[in-house]
């Protein structure tokens, strides 16, 4: 099977366990982020899947071929690190070379090669200039055009655009998507910013505590998080409990919801309903009763917050339907079945 | 932050002590010494004030120049040796847990403690034929039979480079701590092997911290004059030695004044060469 292939991967250093149990499967020309906290492990799974550090358990398969043991220098693959790590001694033209000077390649062929990556990364002309005469952005696209300049299998990014202001980062989220489809080659990203991650990604693997806890397009991710957690991580969310009544019924907040049921098995769940999915209306008919604690006007959006049986439920609006609330009124809060979900965990 | 230049003469009161230390301590006496350089010898150990060009004039000889040449030749020698070993051996060590390094970088400042009387005898022992390191070899069975290693210029050579290793490792382990790991990982990612990636990247990386070494270890190696006699063959004594025995078992001071005036020179005129060579380097 082609692509990437990691199958029972873990990583234990001493008695921690980074990495635990994880299995994933990349097929050729996506793009993955993997998306979650600091220390959940996810940078060394981008170190082992680069051959910089071996996995204590499981393996590792490229195009085919298992490349658990096989050493770093010999995986062709392209890496940009957080730190960038362009060499300091040698210019933008020989820092992008490097790959193709250490496999041996002429230099004319060399030359080409630089200069068709700079004109890649609209830096054309810069192969004369030192490295730390460079802006962020700047030393950043050289670090990309450096990781590609082999055409690698693999195109792995750690952290790639945390050094950057948001507006630069913003941008080249978009230019890095871009430039990955038109080469189609395979590439992981390890971002710890949703919103990077659902800008770039065909598939974002969430996750936590060193295991995947979700790996889905950015839409499933985002609409039908698989955990209490997933729904916590990426965006806002409003966690409600989920009991059963009297009658066995699933209720929230008091309220049975038509449409809402209890997972199968569990006696009680967790409901994630997106702030904007939140319904304000008038309290009474069937409506989750509440009172308005805080309104927050954002400008481009607003945030109500309602407190409802001890727990503060968060509804943002557009300025077009702007509620008409103020604070300590009465409200009743209506959930749509078809945007909540009820997580067993 | 923002630094003003020194307004008054007070403001630069900091700097009258040093500036008369160095004075006292080494402006004058090397004055003396270029001075006495150019006096005139007398017979039975003095010299009177001249401005005579005879003790420079005698220096050059082939057999001065050979010795001149010696030295410089083993100054040169002991500090590549020191460099080429002591590189990879501190890139290992900044690379290496915590306490490995402190019980190193303690164990290589104990060397410093250590005279070069007692280094000098240590490794005469340990290259002596009764009691060195060949009767180790002999009972490994690697040697059939035990052998002086002393006087040779390879004895010579191990204790000098012995003797100025810790300062090696101390001058370049900053760089190598502040050096981003990072760098060999990205080289092994782009296909360098270890090896190689330690050779394209981190040696080319650090090269003004290499030359600083390489003078530094050069002008120590160039004052060494009690090794070469403990551990050499006369053809392996430095210009030091024959400038001590000039002065001391022969008392010609201007002599020796005189040698010493021009191994300055020639040091100071090869660090200028290296430091001119390593901005050629810099500026391409």
């Amino acid at each position: 099977m082609s692509g990437l292939n990691l199958s029972h991967v873990t990583k234990q250093f001493g008695t921690f366990t980074a990495v635990n149990d994880v299995s994933l499967s990349v097929p050729d020309g996506t793009f993955v982020c993997l998306l979650g906290p600091s220390g959940c492990g996810k940078t060394t799974l981008m170190r082992m899947i680069a051959g910089l550090d071996l996995p204590t358990g499981g393996s590792i398969e490229l195009a085919g071929a298992d490349i658990t043991k096989v050493p770093t220098h010999k995986r062709d693959l392209g890496m940009v690190f957080q730190s960038l790590a362009l060499f300091p001694h040698l210019t933008v033209g020989e820092n992008i070379a490097y790959s193709l000077r250490i496999r041996g390649v002429a230099k004319d062929v060399q030359k080409k090669r630089i200069d068709e990556l700079l004109a890649m990364i609209h830096l054309p002309g810069f192969a004369d200039r030192s490295v730390a005469k460079l802006s962020g952005g700047q030393r950043q696209r050289v670090a990309i055009a450096r990781a590609l300049a082999i055409s690698p299998k693999l195109f792995l990014l750690d952290e790639p655009l945390s050094a950057l202001d948001a507006k630069l980062r913003e941008a080249m989220q978009v230019e890095l998507r871009q430039l990955q489809q038109r080469l189609g080659i395979t590439t992981i990203v390890v971002t710890h910013d949703q919103r990077e991650a659902m800008t770039m990604a065909d598939t974002v693997v969430v996750m936590n505590g060193g295991e995947i806890r979700q790996a889905a397009p950015p839409v499933d991710i985002y609409r039908r998080p698989a955990d209490s957690f997933v729904a916590d991580f990426i965006g806002q969310t409003n966690l409600l409990p989920v009991v059963p009544d009297g009658a066995g019924r699933a209720s929230v907040l008091g309220e049975v919801v038509e449409g809402i049921a209890l997972p199968t098995g569990a006696a009680k769940g967790t409901l994630s309903v997106r702030p904007e999915d939140v319904q304000l209306t008038a309290p009474g008919h069937g409506a989750i009763s509440g009172t308005v604690t805080f309104v927050r006007d954002l400008g481009g959006a607003i945030e109500t917050f309602v407190e409802a049986g001890g727990t503060q439920v968060i509804a943002v609006c557009s300025p077009r339907n702007r509620p008409d609330v103020s604070v300590g009124q009465s409200v009743g809060i209506r959930l749509d079945p078809a945007t909540s979900v009820v997580l067993a965990r | 932050m923002r630094r003003e230049p020194p307004q008054r003469l007070a403001h630069y009161g900091p700097l009258f002590f040093p500036a008369g230390m160095l004075t006292v301590f080494f402006v004058v006496p090397f004055a003396t010494m270029i001075a006495v350089s150019f006096f005139q010898r007398q017979q039975g150990g003095f010299y009177t004030p001249a401005f005579v060009f005879d003790n420079y004039a005698r220096f050059l000889s082939l057999f001065f120049g050979k010795v001149l040449g010696f030295s410089l030749f083993l100054a040169v020698a002991v500090a590549v040796a020191c460099v080429v070993i002591g590189i990879p051996f501190t890139y290992l060590l900044s690379r290496s847990a915590r306490k490995i390094q402190i019980v190193w970088l303690v164990a290589l400042l104990s060397i410093l403690s250590l005279s070069e009387v007692m280094i000098g005898f240590a490794w005469s022992t340990l290259f002596s034929r009764t009691a060195g390191i060949t009767n180790l070899f002999v009972w490994l069975g690697l040697m059939a039979q035990a052998q002086a290693l002393t006087p040779s210029f390879g004895a010579v050579m191990t204790a000098m480079t012995y003797q100025a290793f810790p300062y090696t490792v101390l001058v370049l382990y900053p760089a190598l701590v502040r050096l981003d790991p990072t760098l060999t990982e990205a080289a092994r990612t782009l296909g360098a092997s270890p090896v190689k990636a330690f050779l394209t990247v981190v040696v080319p990386a650090l090269r003004n911290t290499i030359l600083a070494t390489l003078i530094m270890v050069f002008i120590f190696a160039l004052g060494s004059y009690l090794l070469p006699q403990l551990l050499g063959r006369p053809q392996h004594w430095t210009l030091s030695v024959l400038i001590t025995d000039q002065a001391i078992y022969q008392s010609n001071m201007p002599f020796a004044a005189a040698m010493a005036v021009f191994l300055v020179l020639v040091s100071l005129a090869l660090v200028g060469l290296a430091l001119y060579a390593g901005q050629q380097r810099q500026a391409k």
